[in-house]
Order: C-alpha cells, then sequence, then structure tokens
C-alpha cells in the first residue's frame, strides 16, 4: 500500500523582494494505485509542488504536512524522501557530465534498495528497460543528461521511474516537449508502473494531450497555489474545450 | 635605415615579444633574480622555493632515474655536453630553467627510433629521498619520424627539484608524454617541458599533479612543419595549503597546425592554490591553424584558490578557429540535487560530481593501465576531504 497525503501545504520561494509565497494551502490524498493529474496555467504552482514534495532546497514549507504512509516526508533529507520511496521525473532533467547513465542507474538502484542488484539479473533489466524506451544499448555509456535530446531526457526518466520503482512517482511536465511518437513511449512506460499493485502517480501537467494516453482517475485544477477545483477525468475534456480563464479570473 | 617591403613584414615569423612568452636566454645571468612583482612571477610563492629562483646550489645527488624501457627504445645516460641536449630548440626563458639547464650533470635520453611502434609505456621513475639538497635534472625525448610511443615520468618522494625535458616528436610520428608528480608533502618541483612537434606529427601531453608543496609546471610546445597536432590534458587536485601552478604555451609557427588544452583541477582544504594560465599564439605564417583551451576548477571547500588566465595572441585571421573557456565555480547544487533525489546519499553525490569531472578528461587519455590508477588516485584524494568536510 502506499498513500501520499498532502495538508495544507504552504511553500514560499526567496526573491529579491523577499520572501513569496507560491503555495497557499495544497490539499490532496493520493491513495493506494491512484492517478491524480494536476492541471493548471504556467506560473500556477505546479512545479513548485513537485519540487517540495521532493525537498528542493529553494522551496521553503511554511506550513502544512506531508506524509507517505503515515511518515513525516518534510523531515527527511532529498535522499531519503526517494529511498523512502518516492519519485521525481523532472520537467528539465540535470546534466551530470563524466557519470555514465549505467554508473548512475546502479548508483540509485543500490541506493534505494540498500543493496546492490544482482549484476546478471540487472543487466538484463536495464537493457529490456531501456529498449521498450526505445534507447538503443549505446545509451548508458552515455554521460547522464548529456547531449541528450528532449525526448531522450524523459524517456532516460521513465526509464529510471521503472528500475527504482518507487511507490508513488510525481511527473512532472514529462509530456512538455515530446512529439507524439515519444509520448506514447513514455506514456506506454507510467502505464506499466501504474498497472503494478498499488502504486501512486501525481501527474502535473500543462496539456491535456497526455491525458488521452493515460487516464487519471481524478483531476484537480490548480491556480494560483491552491486547487480550484476537483473532478473526473471528464474534469479534463472540459479544460479542453474552456481552457483555464474562468478559474484565473475568479482566482484574481 | 632600411626600407622593409610590406610583403616582408606580412610574412615574418621571427619575433612577436610580449610578456607572455619572454625572450629565452641559456645565460643564467641574463635572467635576474625575481622578486615577485614580475608577470610571470605574481602567482608563485617564491618564499617556498627553498631558493631554486636565487643562488641555492643545485648539486644535490640526483638519484638515478629507474628507466623501464620496452625493446626497440634507446636508454641511455648522457654527458651534460652530449648534442642531444637542446635539440627540441628549448632556450631557457626563466632563471630557473636556466639554473637547471647549466646544473644537470647527466641528461637522461630516451630514443624511439624510425617506425618504431611501442606498444607498452616508457617509465621513467624519480624517486626522491630529502628536500635539503637542490637538484637539477635534463632530459630528451626523441621520437623518431613515424614512430609511436608512450612515456611515463612519474615524480615520487621528498625532494627540491628543478628540471628540463625536452621533446623532439619527428614527422609524422605519435607521441604521448605522461606527466605525473605524486610527490610527498613537502616536495617542491618547477619543471619546464618543451616540445618540437614535426610535420604531421601528433603529440600528447598528460600533465597529472597530486603531490608536493610547491609544483610549478611550464610546458610549452612549438611546431618544425605544418600539419602538427598538439594535446595537452591537465588533471590537478590541491590540498590545504598546497600550491599547484601550470603554465602553457602552444606557438603556432607553422600553418594547419592544431592545439587543444584541456586542464580542470579541484581544490579542497585551507590554502589550497592553483594558477592555470594557458598562452597561444598564433603567428602570421599560422594559416589555417585551429586552437582550444580550457581550464576548469572545482572548489570543493571554502579557503582555496583558483587562478585561471587564458590568453590568446592573434597575427593572423585566416585560420580554422580559435577559442578559449574559463571557469571556477562549486559544486552545482542542481546536479546534486538530481542525483539525490534517486536515494544517492550527498556524500556519495559529490563523489560521483567529482568523478564524472575528471572522468571526461581522464577518458581522453587513452593510456588503459594509467585510467585505472587515475580513478583510484581521485578517489583516494577525495577520501581525505570531500567525503568528512559533510
Amino acid at each position: 500500500m502506499s498513500t501520499l497525503e498532502i495538508k495544507d501545504l504552504h511553500v514560499s520561494v526567496a526573491t529579491e523582494d523577499g520572501d513569496k509565497e507560491i503555495l497557499k494551502g495544497v490539499t490532496l490524498t493520493i491513495k493506494d494505485g491512484e492517478t491524480h493529474a494536476i492541471m493548471g496555467p504556467n506560473g500556477s504552482g505546479k512545479s513548485t509542488l513537485a519540487y517540495s514534495i521532493a525537498g528542493h532546497p529553494k522551496y521553503t514549507v511554511t506550513g502544512g504536512s506531508v506524509t507517505l504512509d503515515g511518515e513525516d516526508v518534510l523531515a527527511m533529507s532529498v535522499d531519503e524522501r526517494a529511498r523512502a520511496g518516492l519519485f521525481l521525473a523532472m520537467q528539465y532533467p540535470v546534466e551530470v557530465p563524466g557519470v555514465s547513465v549505467s554508473n548512475f542507474l546502479r548508483t540509485a538502484k543500490t541506493a534505494v534498495d540498500g543493496e546492490a542488484p544482482k549484476l546478471r539479473t540487472w543487466v538484463k533489466d536495464v537493457n529490456s528497460t531501456l529498449e521498450r524506451l526505445d534507447l538503443d544499448a549505446s545509451f548508458s555509456q552515455r554521460s547522464v543528461n548529456e547531449g541528450f535530446s528532449g525526448g531522450e531526457k524523459k524517456r532516460h526518466e521513465i526509464a529510471q521511474l521503472e528500475l527504482l520503482d518507487p511507490k508513488v512517482a510525481v511527473l512532472d511536465e514529462t509530456d512538455s516537449g515530446l512529439d507524439i511518437d515519444a509520448l506514447k513511449i513514455v506514456s506506454e512506460g507510467v502505464n506499466r508502473f501504474r498497472e503494478q499493485e498499488g502504486k501512486g502517480v501525481l501527474l502535473i501537467t500543462h496539456y491535456t494531450r497526455i491525458l488521452r494516453y493515460i487516464t487519471p482517475d481524478y483531476v484537480h485544477v490548480f491556480v494560483n497555489g491552491r486547487i480550484a477545483e476537483e473532478g473526473g477525468p471528464d474534469l479534463a475534456d472540459q479544460l479542453e474545450a474552456e481552457g483555464y480563464d474562468k478559474y484565473v479570473k475568479a482566482g484574481v | 635605415m632600411t626600407e622593409t617591403p610590406a610583403v616582408a613584414e606580412a610574412i615574418e615569423t621571427t619575433k612577436v615579444s610580449s610578456h607572455l612568452h619572454p625572450e629565452g636566454s641559456f645565460r643564467v645571468e641574463d635572467h635576474p633574480v625575481p622578486t615577485g612583482r614580475e608577470e610571470i612571477w605574481r602567482f608563485t610563492p617564491l618564499k617556498r622555493l627553498r631558493g631554486l629562483h636565487q643562488e641555492t646550489a643545485l648539486t644535490g645527488d640526483t638519484d638515478t632515474p629507474v628507466v623501464t624501457a620496452p625493446d626497440g627504445v634507446v636508454a641511455e645516460l648522457l654527458g651534460a655536453d652530449n648534442a642531444v641536449k637542446g635539440t627540441s630548440g628549448f632556450v631557457p626563458n626563466d632563471r630557473i630553467s636556466a639554473r637547471a639547464w647549466e646544473a644537470a650533470a647527466r641528461t637522461l635520453s630516451l630514443r624511439i627510433p624510425t617506425e618504431a611502434v611501442v606498444e607498452e609505456p616508457i617509465v621513467v621513475t624519480l624517486t626522491g629521498t630529502g628536500t635539503e639538497d637542490a637538484s637539477a635534472t635534463h632530459a630528451v625525448v626523441t621520437a623518431e619520424p613515424h614512430s609511436k610511443a608512450t612515456v611515463v615520468f612519474r615524480f615520487e618522494g621528498s625532494m627540491t627539484l628543478a628540471d628540463n625535458v625536452e621533446i623532439v616528436v619527428g614527422d609524422g610520428a605519435q607521441l604521448t608524454v605522461v606527466n605525473i608528480d605524486d610527490w610527498a608533502d613537502d616536495a617542491v618541483h618547477v619543471g619546464h617541458r618543451h616540445a618540437q612537434v614535426g610535420r604531421d606529427a601528433t603529440f600528447r601531453h598528460v600533465d597529472v599533479t597530486f603531490g608536493g608543496d610547491v609544483v610549478r609546471h611550464d610546458t610549452t610546445a612549438e611546431y618544425a612543419g605544418p600539419g602538427g597536432s598538439v594535446e595537452m590534458l591537465g588533471l590537478y587536485f590541491a590540498d590545504a595549503g598546497q600550491h599547484i601552478e601550470h603554465r602553457l604555451f602552444v606557438d603556432h609557427n607553422a600553418p594547419n597546425t592544431e592545439s587543444n588544452v584541456v586542464y580542470k583541477g579541484a581544490l579542497q582544504g585551507e590554502g589550497a592554490h592553483t594558477v592555470w594560465v594557458g598562452n597561444v599564439l598564433i603567428r602570421k605564417v599560422a594559416e589555417g591553424i585551429e586552437t582550444y583551451e580550457e581550464n576548469r576548477n572545482l572548489v570543493l571547500t571554502d579557503g582555496c584558490q583558483a587562478d585561471s588566465v587564458p590568453n590568446l595572441e592573434i597575427e593572423t585571421g585566416e585560420i580554422a578557429g580559435a577559442g578559449h573557456a574559463s571557469a571556477t565555480g562549486r559544486f552545482d547544487d542542481e546536479q546534486l540535487f538530481y542525483l539525490r533525489s534517486r536515494g544517492v546519499e550527498e556524500n556519495e553525490a559529490r563523489r560521483l560530481v567529482v568523478h564524472g569531472f575528471f572522468n571526461d578528461l581522464i577518458r581522453r587519455i587513452q593510456v588503459p593501465a594509467l585510467e585505472e590508477e587515475l580513478v583510484a588516485t581521485v578517489e583516494a584524494e577525495l577520501a581525505k576531504n570531500v567525503l568528512k568536510a559533510f
């Protein structure tokens, strides 16, 4: 089982003009096996939510709580959160020159599991995962994210999702910048993850396009640091037709 | 007054005067004792040179280097007056190199005969046994035309040393020279390396600097014909109180030549100081050349200083390309966050980032046995400080 519970979360970020509150009380629970989509206009605080859950040092939590299966996530360091079972697929994955994908994946897997993976099955797992994501075998010898195309970066994020096998995955605009073929490949990877018992997904997106391939259980409209409306998958269709205007206006 | 036709001026290739590459001289008295205010000395802690730049006798009993030379290589310890000395065209460019030139009692000559291909590296190990008496040595590496070899100079132990190494790369030859300063903490080493690169020859110099109290290397290259290629790679790691200085000069004095310089360093601990000065001169005659130099420093703790000065003098615009880059920074927080968000602990993440920083360079050395050793040495350096500090 895995339940991610976010309660009245307030987060600010330091700016030149002092601290600025970005999240203004977010409450959201992702229960066992559920997929939640968060949709919203640019600047609404969607990515801040993702980074705050992962523990990025740029963001300061000023109130509220985040728990994973009852454990206080906010009290954990960044790496402890990952080892507890959280995963963040990043919108802008970071280059780590000189560190090969294969070294990186093995180091991360060892850290998350607390022991080194069995060599024979691991190599097989890595190769088949890369292959399913249409990344060729030489990919694992390249430096992490260095010189990757936009699509390769996102597919590499999903490869990590599948190999590290967390309890709850937060996908931060994984669909942005992908062509339709890459979008399908990435969605298939996410769906393989979801098909397993009890996995939670928080899918953050600006566009409804990806929701045609990954059907959410719930859709939340995020505006001005809060959830403005919640509904089922049909809410996404409504957003597609009407846009965010009515929420943005109401928010002001 | 004689008139010089404009066209003659346009093709002159002899003299370009600049403080970046002072006119050399074999006579010690032509090089006044530096005060520390001179451009070429301003970064160097002269007081810690144990008088190498002054009058200190360079008569230390130079332990004979141990030479491991595979078949086909001619290794000889010759007299100071042997004609091989000076064949690279090296002219001492400062007082220490002039003093070492004068004082070195012998010349170590390593010769790779014409068309010989030597797979195993030629290894020269000099192990110092004390710093009291300063020493001077001289070596000449000659790769005859179309030969191929790798020479490793390894320095260990405690010593106060001034040395000159001349390198002659014959036409079409491929030579790699690796210099490893793996000194004890109290060593002082001021070294000059000069390479003359023949027509269509390939010369790679790898300079690895880990140990010593003060290490200063002048590494210079010029071309004996068109089409030559020079790659200079450097890797250094300065600990608390250590001064590591690299001064490079590539003289593009022939057309269609290439040079590529990449030096990467890490600094950790109070008073760790590194200096990198990369000079490139593109003479009027050097049309069609391509050059790039790059220096990157990773500052791992507070209290370190990294100086980085790239210089490019261009006398002709008819070139394929010329550029340089220099960057000095701390750990990239975004890199650490990315690794940690995958469960990797902070210390391990730092270790990975530093490994990656150097691996990029180590992979380009192309001497497999050395690559493993360098990865292990980087690991040992990291264990000293980076992992403890957090």
